[in-house]
């Protein structure tokens, strides 16, 4: 009787374990507007999210940075200084290239597809 | 790594050469277009110094008070202390950009209140952190009045022809530095009627040469600029932006970047990112200074010297 009862104590750990980075997983990745700033890289760097959604970057670096659109199709963020964030909000469905205007070999892209029934309003 | 190729008549150099960071700087000449080291500051300081000496500081952001170093207003204050103390009066001095970390008002405020205890002209180029407030207007308000487009200018000083560019405005995406076509063709202008043995000193934020492509420490036309510069026997380029001593020198080029007063940065490639390099407390100061640039005139001689706070 007691090699099972420790084989399941075993499994109930490690089924425990899983669904504990399954539910970490689950929390970094739900939000899909989300991109952090770290050692001069956007992460990640392309988001696909539905028209409607706020992209929100936050800058985890010790030094400035700033978010331009590669051809002005959304309004420049102003200086981000550490844990600073910028939020914009895309409603037109399409591909949006950005980079760090004071280090522009930083380069991201958003994706914004269109919701279902919106094509029309767009 | 070098991407200029002058094939008139000097034999093509290729000298990638880190300042060493002991002693208390390293002196060398260009004489007739030709770069020689000839030692360490001590030496420098015992030689005849007569002719223009300016000076070169860079980087001090100030309002920086991440790790790297809390207080980049009183490294900058040791810094002009540093100046002050030099036992030859520098004519004037150049400033090579990111005088603020946020183009704040009260940042240019400071950094003013400090650079002018050196009673020294000042010389200023923009860094592209004094272009991030949101008009980018405080920059050209207060140092670029009298200045070309987004403010670049040229004077004379003892026969030495000064350039200062702008290559930190309206970057472009996955783009390094950039000088644009309105900046280009006034450069171009601006040189074409001068005498080849005008020695030109060339000076911009981020380097007119490519350090390390991939942390974009280059600029996109430097090419193109230099390309106007080649009839001319000595031409000198001053650069600031990566935060440490780096020199080349190509063909009649001499290239040379600053010190920061306010953090140190790595060497490229040797870190994950360009950012602010924490070093242990006692080494801070052996990284961060100014640079002092002496010509001679009958030598046809310009020498830099590196010197750093401490050390």
């Amino acid at each position: 009787m007691l090699r099972p009862l420790i084989a399941s104590s075993v499994l109930g750990a490690v089924v425990g374990s899983v669904l504990a980075a399954g539910v970490l997983f689950a929390r970094a990745e739900a939000t899909p507007g989300t991109v952090f700033i770290d050692n001069f890289i956007f992460n990640p760097k392309a988001v696909t999210v539905k028209a409607g959604t706020t992209v929100t970057w936050t800058n985890r670096d010790d030094i400035v940075h700033g978010i331009a659109s590669s051809n002005n199709a959304f309004k420049k963020s102003p200086a981000m200084d550490t844990d600073d964030s910028y939020s914009f909000t895309f409603t037109t469905p399409g591909t949006y290239q950005y980079f760090c205007y004071l280090h522009p070999q930083m380069v991201g892209s958003v994706v914004v597809e269109a919701t279902t029934g919106s094509i029309a309003t767009q | 790594m070098s991407e200029f190729d002058y094939r008139n008549g000097i034999s093509r150099r290729k000298v990638l050469e880190c300042m060493t960071w002991c002693g208390t700087g390293v002196l060398w000449t260009i004489s007739g277009g030709v770069p020689h080291s000839l030692g360490i500051m001590g030496e420098a300081q015992a030689a005849d110094t007569r002719g223009l000496t300016f000076l070169q500081i860079s980087d001090s952001h100030v309002g920086f008070d991440k790790p790297a170093n809390p207080n980049a207003l009183g490294t900058l204050e040791e810094a002009i202390k540093k100046v002050n103390a030099l036992p030859q009066k520098p004519a004037f001095m150049i400033h090579t950009g990111d005088i603020t970390h946020l183009s704040k008002e009260k940042e240019f405020d400071d950094a003013d209140h400090i650079i002018s205890q050196s009673r020294l002209d000042v010389h200023y180029v923009p860094g592209e952190h004094d272009f991030v407030d949101t008009d980018r207007k405080i920059y050209q308000d207060r140092y670029g009045r009298a200045a070309k487009g987004h403010g670049w200018y040229s004077f004379d000083a003892n026969g030495v022809h000064f350039i200062g560019l702008v290559n930190t405005f309206d970057l472009k995406a996955g783009g390094l530095g950039n000088l644009g076509t309105e900046q280009l063709e006034w450069l171009e202008h601006d040189v074409k009627g001068r005498s080849a043995s005008t020695p030109i000193v060339l000076f911009a934020h981020v380097p007119l040469w490519t350090v390390y492509q991939d942390w974009g420490w280059g600029t996109d036309d430097s090419a193109q600029a230099l390309s106007y510069l080649k009839k001319f026997g000595s031409v000198t380029v001053l650069n600031g932006h990566i935060h440490q001593v780096m020199q080349k020198v190509e063909g009649n080029v001499t290239f040379h970047t600053a010190r920061s007063t306010a953090f140190p940065q790595p060497a490229p490639g040797t870190a994950p990112s360009p950012g602010p390099m924490k070093v242990p407390e006692d080494q801070l100061r052996k990284m961060l200074g100014i640079a002092n640039v002496n010509f001679k005139q009958n030598e046809q001689r310009l020498a830099i010297v590196d010197s750093p706070l401490q050390g």
